[in-house]
């Protein structure tokens, strides 16, 4: 096969729009791109005016399935902007609908998004009917994650009860109950889908790149909510103020794209491999033996592995989400007013969203209203990595026998498995001009 | 014969389209009454043969603008689902970003980079073309709108059933306020809060108040009056500035047009 081209329009499955470009002629790759026709959204321009505190409740809308972790972030950067510290109920409460957002990111990737490629039909719809159990335990864990979202912030869906300075809800003891007990029963359909994931064949893919996320080093703590900025070649902790220096956004010469490099390489992973990769000892013990079942190791250079990896981090979130419940119960919770700017400047809010390491960054003018803003966003950040891992590909593909269709669906796997959310990433606008 | 359903999305969060996948105890049910077609972020399958389309997001750019006049010649009833797409919701707010941040002259049409491309993208900021964030109406004719940010589950699942048992469905025509008060709540103004709730359509069950957060008016308003006699109130018994009244309204509804006295 000397002279092959595919073309995607329109990526199924995957959050957003995004067309995959491969064209091969005499046998060398002459384009291979992962371009992103979604339309630009404006948002960190037409965040400038607006007031302060309603930053969170702005950049939510810049994605359904990861609102929460854009409101967390947001809510971050304002504070660190306004010099406003949040109490610890407040934090413990956002980190427990941070968790349901990753859980309900998570099973909604592996069910509905990847499953399907792995059974070797077109969407979950089908499944309804040969497995139906599967379908309902799917739907079940998503339920429970997206209810933890509500009972928290309000709903999953762009959260209500998250605000700068504190929540406006404070939720009562007896759904926290709820929850918790149907956190305890979860337990059992996790270890089903670790069973269920332990019999798909994942493909073979192994490529030295860089991964990067958040690490906690004062608490110890799995990354989600709090952490300075490390990575597999350089785990020296970087603080959010100082994001620049590990996340550059550089400009490549042949296409409109604007890609994000780190200063060790060229092309960086973001996400739950990642974080993985950088954090599998701060795992529950229960998480990290899920891992050893499913063979994941770190450091693990399978993109197609992080699949694995979101399923050992639902492990270890619904295990978090258990100690926070109960630590919250002990406590006791009470309403708090929303604290209020004691100063104005530059802030920088980080947080771990499903799809990885997610920057916010404003600026607050003396009247507390947004001068200035900088989102980089991780399906950004993992698009140079994503045609990386892809040129690794095509030439295994090209000499592996396989008809176009299959070339095409392993592709298209390729880039189901770093689950990219597009519509968040069109900062990062890739379209190819020729056409 | 069951119907045809699909779901497409334009220039939004895609947050409606996800939301129908958080009807997690009716999804199954919902399979059995319907059947989906074609829906890209949940399958690969696609089928252009279709009874109802369901769409999300804002038209935004000439590509939105294309793609909503194919859904609408092959759905045989067009559906807007979520704020952009009833609205023009969250993504109008560009429509406001002058060099001194007031209103700036529509910019679709007059092949100008506006300024708030350049901010984002600098240089390279004619590459992006966009236009003026409208509601689907403003394109082709749509059959029923389902607003709110995002949409609300329990609506959508009432309008399919309507759909499906022949009913004419409606959405309600009073404020947020009436269920707000039937839920209990605190008004939001005696704690000095300004909240849209008064001028907004009601049907969200008034969520936000309930979690403590004022009405955001993602709902769009409920008539001119509302808005009239709202203007009367915050001017005469409340004391805030045009321009906070202003930026409140614009958050959602700023493709809605009403005189604020």
């Amino acid at each position: 096969m000397k002279n092959v081209t595919i073309d995607v329009k329109h990526v199924t499955r995957v959050e957003g729009h995004g067309n995959i470009r491969v064209r091969v002629s005499d046998g060398e790759i002459t384009q291979l791109q992962l371009a992103i026709v979604e339309s630009p959204r404006f948002f960190e321009a037409f965040l400038r005016g607006r007031r302060y505190y309603e930053a969170p409740h702005i950049t939510c809308r810049i994605c359904g399935i990861c609102s929460v972790g854009h409101t967390t972030a947001s809510v971050k950067a304002i504070e660190a902007a306004c010099g406003i510290v949040p109490s610890e109920q407040t934090v413990l409460l956002r980190k427990l609908i941070l968790y349901g957002e990753e859980l309900q990111s998570h099973f909604l990737h592996l069910y509905f998004l990847a499953v399907p490629d792995f059974v070797g039909v077109g969407s979950v719809i089908p499944l309804a009917k040969t497995h139906p159990d599967v379908v309902r335990r799917a739907l079940r864990m998503k339920k429970l994650a997206n209810d933890i979202c509500g009972v928290v912030g309000g709903r999953h869906i762009h959260p209500i009860a998250l605000h700068v300075g504190g929540m406006s809800h404070v939720p009562p003891d007896e759904e926290l109950i709820g929850l918790k007990r149907r956190l305890e029963d979860a337990r059992a359909d996790l270890r089903e889908t670790a069973k269920l994931f332990s019999t798909l064949k994942v493909p073979d893919l192994c490529r030295k790149t860089e991964y990067v996320s958040l690490k906690e080093t004062d608490n110890g703590e799995y990354a989600f909510y709090d952490g300075d900025i490390v990575s597999t070649l350089d785990p020296r902790p970087t603080k959010a103020a100082d994001y620049r220096k590990r996340i550059m956004e550089s400009i490549v010469e042949h296409s409109a794209a604007k890609h994000c490099r780190s200063p060790n390489s060229p092309t960086y992973a973001v996400g739950a491999l990642a974080r993985f990769n950088n954090n599998h000892s701060q795992l529950h013990p229960i998480a990290r033996q899920t891992a050893r079942d499913l063979g994941l190791e770190p450091i693990c250079e399978n993109p197609f592995h992080n699949n694995t990896a979101q399923l050992v981090e639902s492990v270890h979130c619904v295990e978090a989400s258990i100690e926070i419940i109960d630590e919250l119960l002990t406590r006791g919770m009470k309403v708090e007013p929303l604290m209020t700017p004691t100063r104005h400047g530059t802030g920088v809010g980080l947080a771990e969203v499903p799809r990885g390491l997610l920057v916010h960054e404003y600026t607050v003018d003396k009247d507390h209203r947004i001068e200035g803003a900088n989102l980089i966003i991780p399906t950004g950040q993992n698009l140079a990595n994503i045609e990386e891992d892809m040129r690794e590909m095509v030439p295994r593909l090209l000499t592996s026998g396989l008809g176009r269709e299959e070339m095409t669906l392993k592709l298209e796997m390729l880039v189901r498995a770093y689950d990219p959310c597009i519509s968040c990433a069109t900062h990062f606008l890739d379209v190819a001009w020729d056409e | 014969m069951k119907p045809r359903i699909a779901i497409f999305s334009l220039t939004g969060c895609e947050g409606c389209s996800l939301a129908i996948l958080e009807l997690e105890d009716q999804l199954l049910d919902l399979l059995g009454a319907v059947e989906i077609v074609n829906f890209r972020e949940g399958m690969t399958e696609k089928d252009w043969n279709i009874d109802i389309g369901f769409v999300d997001g804002a038209v935004s750019t000439s590509e939105d603008e294309k793609e909503v006049r194919h859904f609408r010649d092959k759905c045989r009833i067009l559906v807007a689902i979520g704020s952009c797409a009833a609205l023009g919701g969250i993504n109008t707010l560009k429509h406001y970003q002058g060099a001194a941040g007031e209103a700036e002259p529509p910019v679709a049409g007059n092949g100008d980079v506006a300024e708030y491309r350049r901010y984002v993208y600098g240089e390279r900021a004619e590459w992006f073309p966009t236009t003026k964030a409208r509601p689907i109406s403003d394109v082709v004719k749509v059959d029923y709108a389902l607003p709110g940010c995002p949409m609300v589950k329990e609506e959508f699942l009432s309008f399919v059933t309507s759909l499906l048992a022949g009913r004419t469905f409606t959405l309600p025509d009073f404020a947020v306020c009436v269920e707000c008060k039937k839920r209990g709540n605190l008004c939001l103004y005696e704690k000095g809060i300004i909240c849209l709730g008064p001028v907004t359509r009601a049907g969200c069950n008034a969520i936000c108040p309930t979690f403590g957060s004022k009405c955001e008016g993602c709902r769009g308003i409920v008539s001119k009056e509302a808005v009239a006699a709202a203007g009367v109130n915050l001017r005469e018994q409340y004391n805030v500035s045009l321009k906070d009244v202003l930026d409140d309204f614009r958050l959602f509804g700023a493709w809605q047009e009403a005189d604020l006295p």
